[in-house]
């Protein structure tokens, strides 16, 4: 179980990008993180990652205090990040770099047929289209079969096609080993679509507006009217996070789809 | 593989194949000799008819025979080795201690702060101006000569080196810290290949002026050498011996320059570059 505990940061100009944030989260449990820009979803989910450190607080996995960056835990960022002097298998295997030989080829062929990609193992990151780079990205992740899986808005630098068609993937992918995800994202269709929970964050400080349980079965119709009405239970939450007039109705009717994005 | 794959997904590339096999691939570099050679035959022309009588500046006829007989008694070659050695040892002495500290200055900001000032500062003085400092401190023969190389050879390579290191993406190092690299890990599997194209590139300069300075060095009283030739050729009064040197100088300084890039170029075949040659 991965547990925040009164979570903090304050930079060192004084700045309090997150305060007093709680969260647990079950093992195998998809967590979304949304808010508005500057309420510190960046910055906690790098606290969890141990690249940072909280400053108040502490994050907790299975019993033992997260402080650096921790083996069972991966993390996939907005860009994908690949290293270009390595072949994508090259990328893809980086973290298996002690294993043997032998176990290494075989999970790095497993885990590219997995993202579908075998035809590009021998090839250059800067051969890949933006997609198949952080589909690369999600596998040399992955094929660390970590517990806890964060994604710090995996898909918003891709086109609409490429990231619902990404988000399927994730959840696939996800079915595999079950891994707990915590994905910070600011794409309300991508919380609800991927989401059990949907944490929803209020700027300055960054702390929790209010937690939201998405309770419905995968794969799931972004069509539904069940859909549509946790979409606007989420976007009447962002509302009040900001403090400013609903914007939507967050009665349950059914209603045409709204704005794919929030702003 | 990949090579495969790029040329099958780049169908432009792949038409441009055929026309390179045709003589314009040829003629195209062959326009940028049209003047050098034509210059040379209306000079070989000139003398050849008398306008001149060449003394002070050798048709090429007269230039190519010298350095053949310098070639045929073995002159050229036992020069040429030991302008190559200077070369080569001072080259070496230069990337090592402009590789070591380029890469602790760019990698530590106290190091940096404490060392980088005062190089700076010695890298202004033209390298020359040491000349007497070393043949004083290392004497006349070819400590003081290897030392002037390293010193110019150095500075080109400490800057990139250092620039480098320092501008080495945070979001790469960050791939490395999240999958637990120790520090030495991190230097072989991120910091590394991530300098490489920069410290190639500071590489083939610092040749160049490794180049440069074993001229200077070896006009301080060498006894061998192509610099030692130069200065031969103008005591002697032989403009075509000199000739002679400067064209060994600049097939050397072509071809050293050509196998270190060539040798770099497999390490590198995964730049994203804007001209792929």
């Amino acid at each position: 179980m991965l547990l925040l505990d009164r979570v903090g940061k304050t930079y060192p100009n004084g700045v309090r990008a997150v305060e007093g944030v709680s969260l647990e989260v079950e093992l195998g449990e998809i967590v979304a993180i949304v808010g508005g820009s500057g309420c510190g979803k960046s910055t906690l989910l790098r606290a969890v990652s141990g690249l940072d450190q909280p400053t108040q607080g502490r994050v907790v996995l299975d019993d033992i205090a997260v402080t650096e960056p921790d083996e069972k835990i991966g993390i996939v960022f907005q860009e994908p990040r690949l290293l270009p002097w390595l072949s994508v298998a090259g990328n893809v295997g980086f973290g298996l770099e002690h294993r043997p030989r032998q176990e290494r080829e075989a999970r790095v062929a497993a885990q590219l047929a997995r993202v579908g990609l075998t035809e590009k193992a021998g090839v250059w990151p800067r051969e890949l289209s933006g997609g198949q780079a952080q589909r690369v990205a999600l596998a040399r992740a992955l094929i660390m079969r970590p517990e806890v899986l964060l994604l710090d808005e995996p898909f918003s630098a891709l086109d609409a096609f490429t990231r619902v068609d990404l988000q399927d993937h994730l959840l696939d992918l996800w079915a595999d080993g079950k891994p707990t995800l915590v994905v910070v994202t600011h794409d309300v269709d991508e919380s609800i679509v991927l989401a059990d929970r949907v944490v929803v964050m209020r700027p300055h400080p960054g702390r929790i507006e209010e937690e939201i349980a998405i309770d419905l079965p995968r794969p799931r119709d972004r069509q539904s009217a069940a859909y549509d009405f946790a979409k606007r239970r989420v976007l009447a939450a962002l509302d009040r996070s900001l403090d400013r007039a609903a914007s939507v109705d967050e009665r349950e009717t059914k209603t045409e789809t709204g704005q794919a994005m929030w702003w | 593989m990949s090579v495969f794959l790029m040329s099958s997904s780049a169908v432009p590339a792949a038409q441009s194949v055929a026309p390179k096999r045709s003589p314009a691939r040829f003629l195209r570099p062959a326009l940028g000799l049209l003047l050098p050679i034509s210059l040379a035959a209306f000079w070989e022309f000139a003398v050849y008819a008398g306008w001149s009588s060449g003394r002070l500046v050798p048709p090429p006829s007269v230039i190519f025979k010298t350095f053949a007989e310098l070639w045929n008694t073995g002159e050229l070659q036992t020069h040429a080795l030991a302008t190559l050695a200077r070369v080569f040892a001072g080259f070496s002495c230069g990337v090592v201690a402009g590789t070591v500290l380029g890469a602790i200055t760019g990698y530590s900001a106290l190091t940096h702060r404490l060392v980088d000032p005062t190089l700076q500062a010695l890298r202004s003085i033209p390298s020359i101006a040491w000349v007497p400092l070393f043949i004083l401190w290392f004497g006349i023969f070819e400590a003081s000569k290897i030392i002037l190389i390293a010193v110019g050879v150095f500075f080109p390579v400490y800057l990139g080196v250092m620039g480098a290191v320092m501008s080495v993406d945070r979001k790469i190092v960050e791939v490395g810290r999240v999958f637990r690299l120790s520090g030495f890990e991190m230097v072989r599997r991120i910091l590394l290949p991530a300098v490489l194209p920069a410290y190639v590139l500071s590489l083939r300069a610092g040749l160049g002026l490794g180049w440069m300075f074993v001229v200077a060095a070896e006009f301080l009283g060498a006894s061998q050498g192509l610099g030692f030739l130069l200065i031969d050729g103008q005591q002697l009064g032989k403009p075509a011996t000199i000739v002679a040197a400067i064209v060994a100088f600049a097939i050397l300084g072509k071809a050293t320059d050509a196998i270190l890039a060539a040798a770099t170029a497999p390490l590198l075949r995964w730049e994203d570059r804007f001209a792929r040659t």
